[in-house]
């Protein structure tokens, strides 16, 4: 079965916080949940599918929001997948809109790592209940900049990447953060900014990472009857892919490519469009070396060539090929709950219904890429790609 | 400087056998007699083929560097590296007892222990 075309995506809602110092997250979850039902044009009482990600949501599961939030369902799946977890819902909720289990499906994300001060890129995670690989990792201080920064060194290595070619990500994502007065980052910096910012873990710079914010967002996904019927431009969802990557016992480990080699064909094969037909692409920016993986992994370029794509704005929107993250991405805008694959969906959403910025707005943008990956690249995650297209 | 202090792990039933070697400065891979593959971390059941025929094997202690990175913004700065091992297997672990400047991918490595806080040693590796 496929999923093409059988779900649209009807509302999408961006928090506007960025320190949510007076706000819990359940507080958050449903302030962005009513954002995208208000911009939708439905009331909540029509929604009877919920999905989220247990990571993110406290309680068991999805129970506690449902409850807070005084959801009436008939559907719900809270897989969690990290940061990509709400692509990955996405495609969850086309399968469910598609198989008749549900007809409106909201999602949502939210949290407040800055505002509890417990998020941090460099301080090495310790897990609250031990993983299986926990004793053989933990003990080295696996940060999260620094397992990206293993993949970074690597992808140096084998391909002559360059800490200049990686700066090129943050530039463009900086030209596109001057237009978004929610940004945490709006100042325009150049690539010698980036390279001269402090060492954070080799090879990446600070301001190669992406900021640590609060926030949350919502997405809705609706039956076309539905979706035809409200007074919104109409954004069908026509191909989604999902992949894990793990670290295969030890065999043959490669840190330079993600799960988008395997998301990413998937995607495409349903929604029957090629990487050169995208017009916008949201790309999991973590990293600056995040983007460069994914854009070479979802067929953007060919392997090993990311870094000379990146380069010389080809990111920048009405500069270069590939316009990406106009909203300014993890790397300048935010990073909700240190979860940034929701509002990959939202921007995409906006850049198809010409409702992003002026400034970053990509012409004639009728088909567009959302893709993300959650857990870690130096460890294992897991990838989503979501192919969208305005009618 | 002061070595970082490195967090204990915590052996279970599965790997306490890993942890007990660990103690006596050996290095253990696990080898499936069913498929013959060597894997890491150490698992009862293959990841390769699934059988529970797995056993202990004492690895060399030899590997390479595969990629690394330098932790600057940390109390004291560390070199977390996965080195592939002689026997096949890439395993995560720190690069020690070394210029951190100096390290470098493709080195050659050797094995050595480090203590960890209240815990068993945890293996580590030293450019040769």
């Amino acid at each position: 079965m496929s999923i093409k075309g059988k779900s649209y995506i009807i509302g999408v809602y961006e928090h506007p916080t960025r320190l949510a110092t007076d706000k819990t997250v359940p507080q958050l979850h449903a302030e962005s949940a009513k954002g995208a039902i208000e911009d939708a044009g439905i009331t909540k009482d029509d929604i009877d599918g919920y999905f989220c990600a247990a990571g993110d949501t406290p309680g068991l599961g999805a129970l506690s929001m449902i409850d807070y939030m005084g959801l009436k369902l008939k559907h719900w799946d809270s897989t969690d997948t990290g940061g990509s977890s709400y692509l990955l819902q996405v495609g969850h909720a086309a399968e469910a809109i598609a198989a008749g289990k549900c007809n409106i499906a909201l999602i949502t994300l939210a949290g407040r790592p800055r505002a509890e001060g417990m998020a941090t890129g460099t301080a090495p995670r310790q897990p609250a209940v031990p993983m299986p690989e926990s004793a053989f990792e933990i003990p080295y201080g696996p940060a999260t900049a620094n397992m990206y920064a293993m993949c970074a060194m690597r992808h140096m290595h084998q391909y002559g990447t360059t800490s200049e070619q990686l700066a090129w990500v943050k530039v463009a994502a900086s030209h596109h953060a001057q237009y978004n007065e929610h940004a945490m980052l709006r100042d325009v910096v150049t690539v010698e900014d980036v390279v001269n910012s402090p060492m954070i873990a080799d090879p990446l710079h600070r301001l190669d990472c992406c900021v640590i914010s609060d926030g949350g967002g919502a997405i809705i996904v609706a039956r076309p009857e539905i979706a035809k019927n409200l007074k919104r431009p109409k954004i069908a969802v026509i191909g989604c892919g999902e992949a894990p990557k793990n670290q295969y016992g030890g065999k043959n480990l490669d840190l330079t490519h993600s799960g988008a080699v395997v998301s990413g064909p998937l995607a495409f094969a349903e929604a029957g469009v090629k990487p050169g037909d995208i017009k916008y692409a949201s790309i999991y920016d973590s990293f600056t070396i995040t983007v460069v993986m994914q854009i070479e992994d979802l067929g953007f370029c060919a392997k090993g060539e990311g870094g000379k794509f990146v380069s010389d704005g080809n990111l920048i929107s009405g500069v270069g090929k590939l316009p990406f993250n106009t909203d300014g991405g993890g790397l300048c805008n935010n990073h909700p709950s240190n979860r940034g694959g929701l509002t990959k969906v939202v921007e995409a959403v906006r850049q198809l219904r010409g409702e992003a910025h002026p400034a970053v707005q990509v012409r004639n943008c009728d088909i567009a890429l959302a893709h993300g990956t959650g857990g870690s690249l130096g460890t294992r995650h897991g990838a989503a790609t979501v192919i969208m297209e305005r009618e | 400087m002061a070595d970082r202090k490195i967090t204990a792990p915590q052996p279970n039933s599965e790997t306490q056998a890993f942890w007990d070697a660990a103690g006596e400065g050996k290095l253990l891979i696990k080898k499936c007699n069913a498929c013959g593959e060597v894997h890491f971390y150490p698992r009862a059941n293959c990841p390769f083929c699934f059988s529970g025929d797995t056993v202990w094997q004492q690895a060399s202690g030899q590997g390479t560097i595969y990629t690394y990175s330098v932790m600057r913004r940390a109390p004291v700065p560390y070199a977390i590296a996965y080195v592939t091992l002689a026997e096949g297997p890439t395993m995560m672990t720190n690069i020690v007892d070394c210029d951190l400047d100096g390290i470098k991918i493709g080195q050659q490595v050797k094995l050595v222990f480090k203590p960890s806080e209240g815990g068993p040693p945890v293996p580590c590796f030293a450019p040769v």
